[in-house]
């Protein structure tokens, strides 16, 4: 059994220790919001926050969360930041598939938490451990600078 | 109208996948009996498109699958810009298995792909909202008893000006239903048009950004197991044994399947299931490809490009191309994967006489047939739930997978979810056939007289809808190769039809094209240089009576800086094309460091594709598209060793990453042609795009994707 | 006699007790256990508890169990196992200066593997490295180190060895130039370099102690890796685990020197790296050790971790060059690091960052943590290059994990982003070159 707050609740889960927070979240508590892209952290899809920092869920065996907070996409709007990273996807229709886009929007809401004002370098460094396949980069470098004007 | 516009030239020579044989219209009224439940008269549902309830709560069904194009959109946008239906707040619904209701109007199939799908279905989805706006309208004055042509539509509403009167298509719900659809719809004035061609945002995306959105491998039915799967190294193999001992008393492995060409397994969780995979010892029969290499590959290729093959133009040249002032030269393209961000997957379960299938595919009928044939039922015994796609590029055109799920779901109690790790997904894929053209040109006084281009490669059409391909030529193969925007005074076009050994071609994202734009356009360059010219001012000239692909070569190289100063071994280059319906232009700029390293630092596209239905969409296609082409001109490789594919995942099957991105600008050209497709010009572009770039940077030309910065390297020694 | 002669003869006498003196070095170098003084006494003397054998947990296992247990301590398997091969049939490549060796079928096999050979000839071959048709076996076979095994140790790992499934494999000839080829020098080299003795306690140590020293000297043979070779080839026992090489990677010092050896690490650090191929903040078992420790130490009860972490505290330091003092921790923030390597920088942050942070202390888990890391601190970077090009483990199984790079990454990029990673996170920047990762991609 293991006990972690995610988005705020806290949840149990009758689960091997070893089994990655991806899976947990995915098969046993139906929160799909988080992706399967690669299970080898090349590819963000999977990225959730542990207090609030920018963390690849496939890697993560679920008995190391401890009593760190987990947020995921379906909880990342309730922060301010989530929220404005949210919008600004809207705003200047960031997405194509979508499929990539949990992990970009949770890696821009950590970026912008830690860095108010991340400049393209930042930006880069930041992002480009998540790979979007359908080439949404364009977009998600201005979503991000729009969701920093905006904070 | 809808022949009309659909059998226009550029369709059926273009990227449709087949072309005219194929053409059928959208069949309106068959559609409306199969769909309108009887006793149901408080929703409008005029057809199989549209539903409107009595609340005023609108639904569209949608034939095609939205993957990321932006096609749900797209299609909502051209039945509400005739419907005059506001977009805020729509239902978009996938539409359920049915060629009849939904088959693709090019494909005759319900298919989403080779950029068909605006092309398709412009007029058709169209004269749904306009019919059913009659209807309305209709309705309203009936009720009014006034003259119809006095009544006017905005906003979800019929207004009666005259008398002040109005009524939502809500309230007219029931009493429209009663109306018979107009057997000639009246279509709107381009002039009058308040959505098409202004940017729309899209509305498949809300969902997307707070992970509520459902893609194939989200599906929950109750009570589901997840599985996962191991299918042959090598192209053909069968199981030969297996040693299961330590998998079976892991945590949460429930079952394991052993069928003749797959291991599956079965538990709590997808990880249970991997590791439990993971722990199998399987012993494979490689079966008759385990000496296919990528060596072999290109050996076999480079035979076939041996043979005449089918002739596809042939004005003459063949005489010309012989003596002095003959260029030739041989372009060739690797093995790919499609590597969608979402892995391949297939939910299904398996009851006595019924199965059901929940999965993203870009085929649904064929999804529907495959799944009832593996598992013994009839297609209608067979319900598929289609969902959004992360990422398709082709792949989702396979059914493959479909069939694989099923087979394992047949051994399975209640549902089960099929989820191919990511190394299966690139490493036992259909694969982007490699491909090779054989170009030869013959200068005269600075002039091609003469032009000739041989592809070689599968035919993918050939297999995936037999009834397109004539046996002789694959239209797709040979498109933008047997049609350029080029005026050359002969040439000769042939197609030599090769399916590499020990590997499953497929599809994949800017299909024929990806050759033959790369081939035509690099060997332009390639001409262009013998004959000491640049290659703007060469391509000028061939162009005669195109003048929609001057214009975007005028925007593009105009907004590239053309002829502008650049730093030491930089380079700008172009790559024009024709296909697919739609004229595109895209010039790269890169910089070369001297160990070869290849930077693409700016990317400038124009595009023509008609009318812009959604303007904001087709650039962001285009921006999408450009990215895909990077990744396979700068990293794309698949490569067999003892018929085993090398590569399993994201650290040796290289995408782009955002640190690797160029500035990118694209410019859209207004016009009121009909759309031509907008998903795949912009992959094509890139290859020639960015070679002819590195040529002008550093006077090497690259034969063979992808970039070989250790071949640039030693040429700069040299 | 002219002074001139004079000082001829004695510049020849000189040179001639030179070259005796150097010679005597070469060729006599001290016992694996003479650093410890004490008197070193037969087996069957010494007071203490059972020091060979296995551990008390097992006592009373079957012989098979037993058997299994000392195969593992001496990692058979790592080496007469090929990659994707059936255990124990050999095939394994091992490249040498001189060429390539390739390790034998020891599965029950009658005809290719060691079935029909009798128990003497299978001793002879692992304590005095002599084949069964008399040939002398190349010490890359580590005889020198097994001699030290008791008879009824190896006999106990025979009898687990004719349990394992019988594997029909041809044995692969090696690739040995001549006079490498000449097996019959290998004698030679045997007579100064292989003591032929079995493990000898030390009277004045704990049983733990040379329990410790069996488990590390005779089973584990951790000094064919971890210490230096003489010319001769010989463990140069002189500086007794100050770091060796192994198939392209850097085996380090394990000495008790604070700064380049592990006298810094805690105990718990060092039962943590044997029994789990990590230790916080330490880093991860990575090549060839990571083996070692996937297949044979992680496999030990705590006691003989335990021992084997006494033995091992005892080691006399010696410094080397090789690992200079441990760098502080890195800058989190990504631009704060090296600029002179922007390529490498783009390569870390797109494919490394996500596991190992701009901290270098590990994203997700601990394993990943680099600063602290030896490899990281080695200016030669050896290890962090091969580590990129090879990986290690595999994503379903639980321990350290992580791609190998080496198929899509150019040799520049490796070359890059090593040096990348050494500056941020290490005590000194490595210039490794693409001709280094060219070269290391063959080992
Ligand atoms: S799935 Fe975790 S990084 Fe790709
Ligand atoms: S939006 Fe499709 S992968 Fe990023």
């Amino acid at each position: 059994m293991v006990s972690m707050r995610v988005n705020d609740e806290m949840t149990e889960v009758a689960v091997d220790a070893d089994t990655p927070l991806l899976w947990v979240l995915r098969d046993l508590l139906g929160m799909t919001g988080t992706k399967f892209g690669c299970g080898i952290a090349q590819c963000g899809a999977c990225t959730v926050h542990l207090d609030g920092v920018a963390v690849r869920s496939c890697r993560l065996p679920v008995g190391e969360v401890g009593d760190r907070a987990v947020r995921t996409i379906e909880g990342v709007g309730s922060t301010p930041v989530g929220a404005r990273v949210q919008q600004a996807w809207l705003d200047l229709d960031v997405i194509q598939c979508g499929y990539c886009q949990s992990g970009q929007i949770m890696a821009a809401a950590a970026l912008l938490a830690a860095n108010p004002e991340p400049d393209d370098a930042d930006i880069d460094a930041a992002m480009a451990g998540n790979i979007c396949r359908c080439g949404t980069y364009v977009r998600i470098r201005d979503g991000i600078k729009r969701a920093a004007q905006h904070g | 109208m809808a022949d009309a516009v659909l059998s226009r030239r550029q369709i059926l020579r273009t990227g449709a996948l087949g072309g005219a044989a194929l053409f059928l219209g959208v069949n309106l009224r068959s559609a409306d009996v199969a769909l309108a439940a009887p006793g149901d008269n408080a929703t409008f549902k005029p057809d199989a498109f549209i539903r409107i309830a009595s609340d005023g709560r609108a639904t569209l069904i949608m034939p095609q699958t939205e993957m990321g194009q932006g096609i749900y959109t797209g299609l909502a946008m051209l039945i509400a810009e005739e419907l005059d239906l506001p977009l805020d707040g729509v239902v978009l619904e996938a539409a359920p298995a049915s060629d009849k209701l939904y088959g693709n109007p090019i494909f005759k199939v319900q298919a989403t792909g080779g950029s068909t799908s605006m092309m398709g279905y412009w007029m058709p989805m169209r004269k749904v909202g306009a019919s059913a706006r009659a209807m309305l309208v209709a309705a309203a004055a009936r009720r009014w008893r006034v003259d119809p042509q006095s009544c006017r539509t905005e906003a979800g509403a019929v207004l009666h000006d005259p008398s002040g009167r109005s009524l939502t298509y809500g309230a007219l719900a029931g009493a429209a239903m009663r109306e018979t659809p107009p057997t000639e719809p009246v279509l709107k004035d381009p002039s009058k048009f308040r959505l098409i061609g202004h940017s729309h945002r899209r509305l498949d995306t809300p969902e997307k950004t707070n992970g509520r959105a459902r893609y194939g491998i989200d599906a929950m039915p109750a009570g589901v197991r997840f599985a996962t799967l191991a299918s042959p190294p090598v192209y053909g193999g069968k199981v030969l044994a297996i040693d299961d001992s330590q998998a079976k008393s892991l945590p949460g492995v429930r079952q394991i399947i052993v069928l003749d060409d797959l291991v599956a397994v079965v538990g709590d969780t997808s990880w249970a299931a991997m590791r439990g995979l993971a722990a199998i010892d399987i012993r494979w029969d490689d079966g008759a490809f385990a000496n296919v290499s990528t060596e072999t590959l290109y050996n076999d290729l480079e035979q076939a490009g041996r043979s005449e093959g089918a002739i596809v133009v042939d004005t003459g040249a063949r005489d010309s191309l012989i003596g002095d002032g003959v260029i030739s030269a041989r372009y060739e393209l690797p093995l790919l994967a499609h590597a969608p961000m979402e892995p391949m997957n297939c939910t299904v379960h398996i009851t006595p006489g019924h199965c059901e299938v929940w999965v993203g595919t870009q085929v649904m009928t064929m999804t529907q047939r495959a799944a009832a044939e593996e598992a013994g039922l009839t297609p209608e015994q067979v319900t598929v739930h289609n969902h959004l796609i992360g990422g398709g590029f082709g792949r989702r055109l396979e059914v493959d997978g479909i069939r694989k799920a099923v087979r394992i779901a047949r051994l399975v109690d209640g549902p089960v979810k099929v989820v191919w790790t990511r190394e299966e997904d690139i490493g036992k894929a259909p694969y982007r056939s490699v491909y090779g053209a054989w170009m030869k040109a013959k200068l005269e006084n600075g002039k091609p007289v003469a032009w000739s281009h041989k592809a070689v490669g599968p035919t993918v059409v050939g297999r995936w809808l037999p009834p397109a391909f004539n046996g002789k030529i694959d239209n797709d193969a040979v498109d933008g190769a047997a049609e350029t925007p080029y005026d050359f005074p002969s040439s000769f076009v042939t197609w030599v039809r090769h399916e590499p050994r020990g590997v499953q071609t497929a599809f994949w994202r800017g299909v024929g094209p990806n050759l033959n734009i790369f081939a035509t356009e690099s060997f332009v360059d390639r001409v262009a240089h013998e004959a000491k010219q640049d290659p703007l001012a060469f391509r000028r000239v061939l162009i005669g009576k195109h003048p929609r692909a001057r214009a975007v070569l005028d925007i593009a190289t105009e907004k590239a800086g053309w002829g502008g100063a650049l730093p030491p071994r930089s380079g700008r280059g172009i790559s024009l094309q024709f296909a697919f319906g739609t004229y595109l232009c895209t010039v790269a700029e890169v910089i070369v460091a001297d160990d070869g390293a290849v930077s693409v630092t700016r990317m400038t596209t124009a595009v023509d594709c008609g009318t812009p239905v959604n303007p904001d969409g087709i650039i962001s296609q285009i921006q999408g598209g450009l990215v895909f082409g990077l990744s396979a001109a700068l990293h794309g490789r698949i490569t067999l060793v003892a018929g085993r594919v090398q590569q399993s995942n994201f650290h040796d099957y290289r995408v782009m990453r955002m640190d690797e991105m160029p500035r990118i600008e694209v410019h859209v050209v207004r016009n009121a042609e009909a759309p031509g497709g907008i998903g795949e010009p912009g992959t094509v572009s890139v290859q020639g795009a960015v070679c002819n770039a590195i040529y002008a940077a550093t006077g090497v030309q690259l034969m063979r994707m992808p970039i070989d910065q250790a071949l640039i390297a030693k040429d700069l020694q040299a | 006699m002219t002074p001139r002669r004079r000082n001829w003869m004695l510049l020849g006498a000189a040179v001639l007790i030179f070259a005796v003196v150097f010679a005597w070095r070469l060729l006599f170098l001290p016992s694996a256990l003479a650093f410890a003084g004490g008197h070193q006494v037969d087996l069957s003397q010494y007071q203490g508890a059972s020091i060979t054998g296995v551990p008390a947990e097992l006592a009373n296992a079957d012989p098979v169990t037993n058997g299994k247990y000392l195969a593992e301590a001496t990692d058979c398997a790592a080496c007469h196992t090929a990659k994707g091969g059936k255990p124990f049939a050999g095939g394994r490549p091992f490249k040498l200066p001189f060429g390539t060796i390739y390790t034998p079928n020891i599965t029950p096999d009658r005809e290719t593997g060691i079935g029909a050979w009798t128990n003497a000839e299978f001793l002879r071959a692992v304590h005095k490295g002599i084949g069964r048709a008399g040939e002398r076996l190349y010490p890359a076979f580590p005889y020198a180190s097994y001699t030290l095994l008791t008879d009824a140790d190896v006999l106990a790992i025979r009898g687990y060895l004719s349990t394992v499934p019988a594997v029909r494999q041809e044995n692969m000839p090696n690739s040995f130039g001549f006079p490498f080829n000449q097996r019959w020098l290998m004698a030679i080299w045997g007579t100064f370099f292989n003591p032929n003795t079995r493990f000898r306690p030390v009277a004045e140590r704990s049983a733990q102690w040379n329990r410790g020293a069996y488990l590390v000297e005779a089973a584990g043979h951790c000094g064919e890796c971890h210490t230096p070779r003489t010319l001769m080839q010989a463990m140069n026992t002189r500086r007794k685990f100050a770091g060796g090489q192994a198939e392209g990677w850097n085996a380090y010092n394990i000495t008790g020197d604070r700064l380049s050896g592990i006298g810094a690490w805690s105990p718990t650090d060092l039962a943590s790296y044997l029994a789990k191929g990590h230790a916080l903040g330490r880093g991860v078992a990575s090549g060839p050790m990571a083996e070692a420790v996937a297949l044979s130490t992680s496999r030990m009860t705590p006691t003989d971790i335990a021992a084997m972490v006494t033995y091992l505290r005892t080691i006399p330091p010696v410094s080397s060059k090789a690992s200079p003092a441990m760098a502080g921790p890195a800058p989190a923030v990504a631009s704060a690091g090296p600029s002179d390597n922007p390529g490498g920088k783009r390569l870390f942050e797109g494919a490394c960052a996500s596991c190992h942070a701009w901290s270098g202390r590990g994203a997700v888990t601990p394993d990943q943590q680099l600063t602290g890391n030896r490899a990281v601190n080695d200016a030669s970077a050896a290890n962090v290059a091969m580590m990129i090009l090879n990986g290690i483990g595999s994503p379903e199984h639980s321990g350290a994990f992580m791609p190998s790079f080496r198929a899509a990454y150019s040799d520049e990029e490796i070359a890059s982003v090593a040096n990348y990673v050494t500056a941020r996170f290490g005590a000194k920047p490595s210039r490794v070159s693409a001709a280094d990762v060219r070269k290391m991609r063959e080992e």
